[in-house]
């Protein structure tokens, strides 16, 4: 393992994130911290994970698509950000694509995903 | 009260989560058997400076004038060897260590090294041109410079006009860099930003010029010899850990 792999697995296990099995179809809730001021409150934001990338090492994110007042809204977040608090699976999506781009011209009954009805957790680390 | 600089091999670069939500994108430097291998002083050489040398050669591969050289400073000899002016009272003893510590978090640095080759470059790739439209009669030039002078007066071209030629392998220093993070055990500088040169390829770190000099910066270098007499419990730590 190189030095860099090697500083980069180190800084995943200190960072210590509890990340679910999940991939691109699956519908996830997302706890996502928002300092405001002082304050600091965590915004929940839930949507269909469209697309995820760079793996599950630290450069790892995913992409989140959500129809919010009838307007589709997509938001990328770090796998590992510290300003994520939690990360939900809702439901099991049935894809046969790694990313649902197609998903952006689609809208309403089209635009659904179909249920995993037998879903097996993978191991830990392996996941699509 | 200038003072050493370090010479460092550049591991790549990584992203580093802070606890406030940022991430920040840095460049792993890793300082290798860095040692003193000569003094230059006023009396001998007319100027003051320290020569250290980093990264380990074989012997066999090091020519006579050099071995001779490391043996006379009695260190391993050395892959890559660079000076760095010092004032006087800044020298530091031949065969002492420098460790990590010579940088503290949030210091600002000047990093030198020799960029990434890049071959006979066109304009647009070498002085970011902005080449020739894609229709309305151009042909086969798209990506050529236009005209690159007047008329018969000056009836020549200017010294230093920007044109095609060889881009890259050039010494560049990039200025002011963030120190974000140091591991003295296994000799790792992280600097927030790109740093010239590939991965492997051999940088130097100087304190940066164009900032105050920080009041905590350690004179004249952080050095192993005084990090083993301070704490008796860490004077087992000596070798360094390379991974490759």
């Amino acid at each position: 393992m190189d030095l860099i792999a090697q500083l980069e697995a180190e800084q995943v296990a200190a960072l210590g994130k509890d990340i679910p099995d999940f991939k691109a179809g699956d519908t996830i809730r997302v706890g996502y911290k928002v300092t405001e001021g002082t304050r600091t409150r965590v915004q929940m934001y839930e949507g269909v994970c469209i697309s995820r990338k760079n793996g599950s090492g630290i450069a790892g994110s995913f992409t989140v698509r959500k129809i919010s007042f009838g307007e589709g809204v997509e938001r990328v977040f770090p796998l590992h950000s510290t300003n994520i608090d939690s990360i939900t699976v809702v439901r099991r999506g049935r894809v046969r694509r790694a990313k649902l781009y197609y998903l952006r011209s689609r809208r309403g009954k089209s635009a659904r995903i179909a249920e995993v009805s037998n879903y097996k957790a993978l191991g830990s680390a392996a996941d699509a | 009260m200038l003072r050493s600089g370090v010479i460092a091999k550049k591991i790549g670069m990584t992203r580093l989560f802070m606890e406030d939500g940022k991430q920040i994108p840095v460049t792993v430097l890793q300082l290798d058997g860095l040692q003193v291998v000569a003094q230059r002083t006023l009396e001998k050489d007319g100027y003051t400076a320290v020569q250290l040398g980093a990264g380990t050669a074989k012997a066999k591969r090091v020519s006579q004038p050099m071995r001779g050289h490391f043996a006379a400073a009695k260190v391993e000899p050395k892959r890559k060897i660079a000076e760095f002016r010092v004032a006087p009272e800044n020298l530091i003893a031949v065969g002492e260590e420098i460790a990590a510590n010579h940088y503290f978090d949030g210091q600002f640095v000047d990093v030198s090294g020799t960029s990434i080759g890049k071959g006979f470059a066109g304009v647009m790739k070498r002085h970011n041109f902005g080449g020739l439209r894609a229709s309305h009669g151009v042909s086969v030039s798209h990506r050529s410079h236009g005209s690159v002078g007047q008329c018969q007066d000056p009836g020549r071209i200017f010294k230093g006009k920007k044109m095609a030629g060889h881009m890259g392998s050039a010494r560049v220093t990039t200025q002011n860099l963030q120190v974000v993070r140091t591991d003295i055990d296994r000799g790792l500088i992280m600097v927030k930003g790109a740093v010239p040169g590939s991965k492997g390829g051999w940088v130097t770190i100087k304190d940066a010029v164009k900032k105050p000099v920080p009041s905590n910066v350690v004179y004249p270098a952080a050095l192993k010899s005084a990090m083993a007499a301070a704490p008796a419990a860490e004077a087992a730590e000596g070798g360094e850990n390379n991974e490759g």
